[in-house]
């Protein structure tokens, strides 16, 4: 299928963009990588009069850690963050999610800003970025302002970013010691959407669990924190009967559809394994860092 | 509007509308035919093009994108009218049989090796997975791109320079 007529800006600088979405800001969709905006265009599930295509603004595509916090660029790809030593060596979660997101060649052009401003339940990294406790940074002509990414996410595809503003950055805590990550994905096959996807993140403190981030993909209207989870953990040790705990616990707070990539209940279940695997595998990288 | 592209070395003007796929600019209004379209929906990468040597799904980008850039479609891989030592693999390793696929697994072989000059099975497998092939079960895929690995490292040793692909 084709997609509707749209004019097309490519603006060279961020004050532009930003002056593009004050005057079109209604009518326009910012183009990042594209890999979920342009199949939607293609069924016409979106119909932009006007796409504004910030692939050319300089500065928004750097990874560095910084003032006690990761940042990411929202134009960095998700290949980038594949490739990253940094991520590798300190931040397993974000390690783990980004050879998981969609496939080789998606990933050259995807990026994780996209992918929180798009906000499709069945996105992986929101769930990460809801785990390690990230913010982001908007920005529009005014100015910018910092929005916990917890607070980012509304509904499907809905977030709190105004038709004239630009998400310009992830901001992720910087690695503490004691601490590991992971992400798990169920999907049918290489590039499909998560079945189920579970991003865990815990914080350890003298043999304990002081503080974990558990949070869900596709089984809900928007990614889904599992704080009971959350809550029940602060200060548990760090037993598989905890664990077991925790997944049901957060298997409870999943809302899954049944549909073509399964029931309800199984993802409900999957749910429940992959958070039970996921602290297990997230507090060995505590224990070993 | 006017985009000018290097498509396979060569400047390329045209007046196109933005909503104009990349793949119908490479098909239809350059003739190239070797780009093929496969889903429709992103997933089967039969419309696998390199743009700036990136792997990259000319179904889901406008041409209007690529204004400014450079574009390798299969077309590219010919060298001076010889065969580029993936196409001589594909054919020695029996790496297609309907060739609907081979375009795409072409090209992003090709970026691999560039990275990776020995890949592994698994490293093969890794980066086409975002291919899909309905003959050959993938397997003469996997050999004939860690085949041509082996020809352009010999090659480049002959000539004392690295290997590198199209344009």
């Amino acid at each position: 299928m084709l997609p509707a007529r749209f004019e097309y800006h490519r603006p060279s600088t961020l004050e532009e963009a930003l002056g593009l979405l004050d005057r079109l800001g209604d009518d326009a969709k910012i183009l990042a990588g594209g890999m979920s905006l342009i199949p939607l265009m293609k069924l016409r599930f979106a119909t932009p009069g006007h796409l504004i295509d910030i692939n050319h603004l300089s500065g928004l595509a750097t990874m560095s850690e910084s003032d006690g916090m990761l940042r990411i660029g929202s134009l960095v790809r998700n290949d980038a963050l594949e490739e990253s030593e940094l991520m590798k060596a300190r931040y397993p979660a974000i390690a783990a999610a980004a050879p998981l997101i969609s496939d080789p060649i998606v990933r050259t052009r995807g990026t994780m800003g996209g992918s929180l401003a798009h906000a499709d339940p069945a996105g992986d990294w929101a769930s990460v970025m809801l785990a390690v406790g990230a913010q982001v940074v908007v920005r529009d002509s005014s100015g910018e302002k910092i929005v916990p990414v917890d607070d980012l996410l509304l509904d499907t595809f809905t977030t709190t970013l105004e038709p004239n503003q630009i998400l310009t950055e992830i901001r992720v805590p910087a690695a503490e010691a004691h601490s590991g990550g992971t992400y798990l994905k169920l999907e049918r096959k290489v590039g499909d959407f998560a079945t189920v996807g579970v991003a865990v993140q815990v914080w350890m403190g003298n043999g304990h669990i002081a503080r974990t981030g558990i949070a869900l993909t596709s089984v809900g209207r928007r990614n889904i924190r599992a704080t009971a989870a959350e809550e029940f953990l602060a200060g548990e040790e760090p037993t598989d009967k905890a664990f077991g705990e925790a997944a049901e616990l957060a298997a409870a707070a999943a809302r899954p559809v049944s549909d073509h990539r399964g029931s309800a209940d199984y993802k409900r279940h999957v749910v429940e394994v992959f958070v039970r695997r996921g602290l297990a595998h997230a507090v060995e990288l505590a224990r070993a860092d | 509007m006017q985009i000018n592209v290097t498509v396979n070395g060569t400047q390329q003007s045209a007046d196109v509308e933005p909503r104009q796929l990349l793949v119908h600019f490479l098909r239809e209004t350059l003739g190239l035919t070797g780009t093929h379209i496969g889903c429709d929906t992103s997933n089967c990468g039969a419309c696998t093009v390199l743009v700036d040597g990136a792997p990259v799904k000319s179904c889901t980008m406008f041409a209007v994108q690529t204004d400014g850039s450079e574009v390798t479609t299969v077309e590219g891989l010919v060298a001076g009218g010889q065969l580029h030592p993936i196409q001589a693999a594909f054919k020695e390793e029996h790496g297609l049989q309907c060739g609907f696929c081979t375009p795409g697994m072409m090209l992003v072989g090709s970026a691999l090796l560039e990275r990776n000059p020995e890949p592994t099975d698994d490293e093969v497998r890794w980066a086409i997975s975002g291919n899909i092939c309905r003959c050959t079960g993938y397997m003469n895929i996997v050999k004939a791109i860690q085949a041509a690995g082996r020809q352009m490292k010999e090659d480049a040793e002959k000539a004392g320079e690295p290997a590198a692909v199209g344009g």
